[in-house]
């Protein structure tokens, strides 16, 4: 079966006759069965994952490999919590991750109405630096960024990992944001301008509340960004209470250690709150992913 | 979800000449008006923007000039800097391991990328077949992309652990000897690059959103004309999400050349600096060796690299991506 051949496929039953039919069948029967392979192969580990954090040590290397732990271990949860500080470094991601989402979703927003819907001069060779800032990869900067912040003092502290999110960073969300408030008919700025509202009423009362889907799929970006930064964390952070759990985590890999059911568990403080996330904004996190894809347009 | 080809968008109609006082009588006093409130709104324009202006010369600006002055300066960052001359770039060309690590990042680059796109296009037109439970799948495919990049390693060390990793559990139940994985000098690269392919949630909601957005007509056109099912594929479907192609290519191409994380929690480097990614080796150099101007020097090289390969990326972008809306 190509790819050709499914993607057309709807295309093909609307002519119908019993050949086509009797092919239509064995090509769906098919195209479910990749997808049930595929399907397996992408959750499967992450599910091994969850099983494992709840087994006896015993049944870690079991062959034929035990799929639903018997007995649930809720224990090796209490005991990663007492090999490392996790609900400390918990806090300390999630300070983290709220802050920065925050100064995200505001400075995109606010730089997006700038682009979107004032003339100033020079705004749109501005705006092509700003996209040119995208392609930068940000490793060229990590040294003068190190010196700078161990300059003013921010060195292991949790300034250099939240303060650039409230000056633009990520020109991704900008340009998202930007996208989207051209979609918005400028009627309304008209309007609400000769009401006598200013620059600022209209993006705070007018601009922002319906533009709701562009703001949560920015904040959604940024969250997973800055819950699984690792990088920056590294050279940032150094002292033990201040470490986040990806920084942290770093304590439980070890390849000759052979409590992988305790790293499972302890791996869950990161994963948990990420599936969590997911499952609850999945719509927004599709349609975000999806929103990202128009920057090819 | 057809823009304009450039990425800019044309000026949006002018508000202020709509708001302008249209009662004033004289033709200089109404022209003085609409100066009055186009400079308004430009003032208003640079304060809405100041945030990312600002960010722009501390973030990125100054420190990307930081960086190339950088360069010819020796520094282990207790001391103080030295001037370096040309000492930092003359030992980019006699380190073996900087060649190394590019090499090692192109290899890398050229099999990840490619490999992601295709597996990531051939599930987003899977699922773009009219499946039944469209969202139980998309959830299936996108999940492990959520998956916290250190918890992603310490998943896949699991699963390539040479002793009781889950890939030579299935390789020894089905009779094959066991392999080291990422701990074979020969098998790191591909292994880290398998590794790869299973975060690709993000690329086939791409794909699929660019997917849903061709027309049906246009296959119905097709099939009316003869065109067969790979015929449609190659001549409706591949031309209309070129654009999608080339952004997933672009991005992708910058991203993988910064792999840093896995290397770095999972082999550091080894066997035999085998996974020596330039990302990591500059980090190295940078914080672990102190030599401040060398790392420099390498993030330059790591730099041009990219932009060298975006700028050709750009440039071939006009003999296969098809823009509607451009002649």
């Amino acid at each position: 079966m190509t790819a050709g051949q499914i993607a057309a496929g709807h295309a093909q039953s609307e002519v119908g006759g019993s050949r086509l039919t009797a092919r239509k069948v064995l090509s769906s029967t098919l195209l479910y069965a990749v997808l049930v392979v595929l399907g397996l192969i992408f959750t499967l580990p992450l599910l091994w994952m969850v099983a494992t954090s709840l087994k006896e040590q015993g049944q870690v290397f079991q062959v034929p490999p035990v799929w639903i732990p018997d007995p649930v271990r809720w224990d090796n949860y209490q005991e990663a919590t007492r090999r490392a500080p996790l609900w400390l470094w918990l806090r300390n991601t999630a300070t983290i991750t709220v802050l920065a989402t925050v100064g995200n979703i505001i400075t995109a927003s606010m730089v997006g109405f700038g682009f979107a819907r004032l003339r100033f001069p020079g705004r749109d060779a501005l705006f092509i630096l700003l996209l040119s800032t995208m392609m930068l990869p940000p490793v060229v900067t990590l040294v003068p960024k190190f010196i700078m912040f161990r300059m003013v003092g921010w060195n292991d502290t949790f300034y250099p990992l939240i303060v650039p999110s409230f000056f633009g960073v990520n020109a991704f969300n900008i340009f998202l944001v930007r996208q989207y408030y051209l979609t918005i008919p400028l009627d309304l700025d008209e309007a609400a301008r000769i009401d006598g509202a200013s620059n600022w009423q209209i993006w705070l009362r007018i601009l922002v509340p319906i533009s709701a889907p562009v703001l949560v799929a920015v904040g959604i970006f940024s969250f997973v960004q800055h819950w699984n930064e690792f990088l920056d964390a590294l050279i940032f952070l150094q002292s033990e209470q201040m470490k986040t759990l990806s920084l942290g985590l770093r304590a439980f890999i070890n390849p000759n250690d052979a409590s992988w059911h305790i790293t499972m568990a302890a791996s869950m403080w990161l994963i948990l709150p990420m599936i969590a996330i997911f499952f609850l904004g999945q719509r927004h996190f599709i349609q975000g992913a999806a929103m990202s894809g128009i920057t090819g347009r | 979800m057809s823009q304009s080809p450039s990425l800019v968008q044309p000026p949006a109609t002018t508000s202020a000449a709509v708001a302008a006082p249209i009662s004033s009588a004289g033709a200089t006093s109404r022209k003085r008006g609409m100066n009055a409130l186009a400079r308004r709104e430009a003032i208003d324009g640079f304060l809405f923007i100041s945030p990312w202006l600002l960010g722009f010369v501390l973030f990125t600006a100054g420190p990307m000039l930081a960086s190339f002055g950088l360069i010819f300066v020796d520094w282990d960052l207790l001391g103080d800097p030295k001037w370096g001359g040309m000492t930092n770039l003359q030992r980019l060309t006699t380190d073996r391991l900087v060649g190394l690590s590019l090499y090692n990042t192109a290899y890398y680059t050229l099999f990840s990328v490619p490999l992601r796109l295709i597996l990531a296009l051939g599930i987003a037109i899977l699922l773009n077949a009219h499946v039944r439970g469209l969202a139980f799948w998309r959830t299936a495919f996108y999940l492990p992309a959520v998956v916290p990049a250190v918890a992603n390693v310490i998943l896949w060390m699991w699963m390539f652990n040479p002793t009781m990793g889950l890939f030579n559990m299935v390789l020894t139940t089905i009779g094959l000897p066991p392999l080291r994985w990422a701990w074979d000098p020969n098998l790191s690269k591909p292994s880290l690059i398998l590794m790869s392919t299973w975060t690709i949630g993000n690329v086939v909601i791409i794909f699929l959103a660019g997917l849903q957005s061709v027309p049906r007509s246009l296959y119905e056109a097709a099939q009316i004309d003869g065109g067969g099912s790979w015929a449609q594929f190659r001549h409706v479907t591949l031309p209309l999400i070129s654009p999608v192609v080339m952004f997933n290519l672009v991005m992708g191409i910058i991203f993988s050349f910064q792999i840093f994380t896995n290397a770095f929690l999972m082999t550091q480097g080894g066997p035999a600096n085998t996974t020596l990614f330039t990302v990591l080796y500059l980090y190295q150099v940078a914080f672990e060796q102190f030599r401040i101007g060398y790392a420099s020097a390498i993030a330059w090289v790591l730099f041009m690299v990219i932009l060298v390969f975006t700028l050709v990326q750009w440039k071939l972008a006009d003999h296969w991506v098809y823009y509607e809306g451009k002649r």
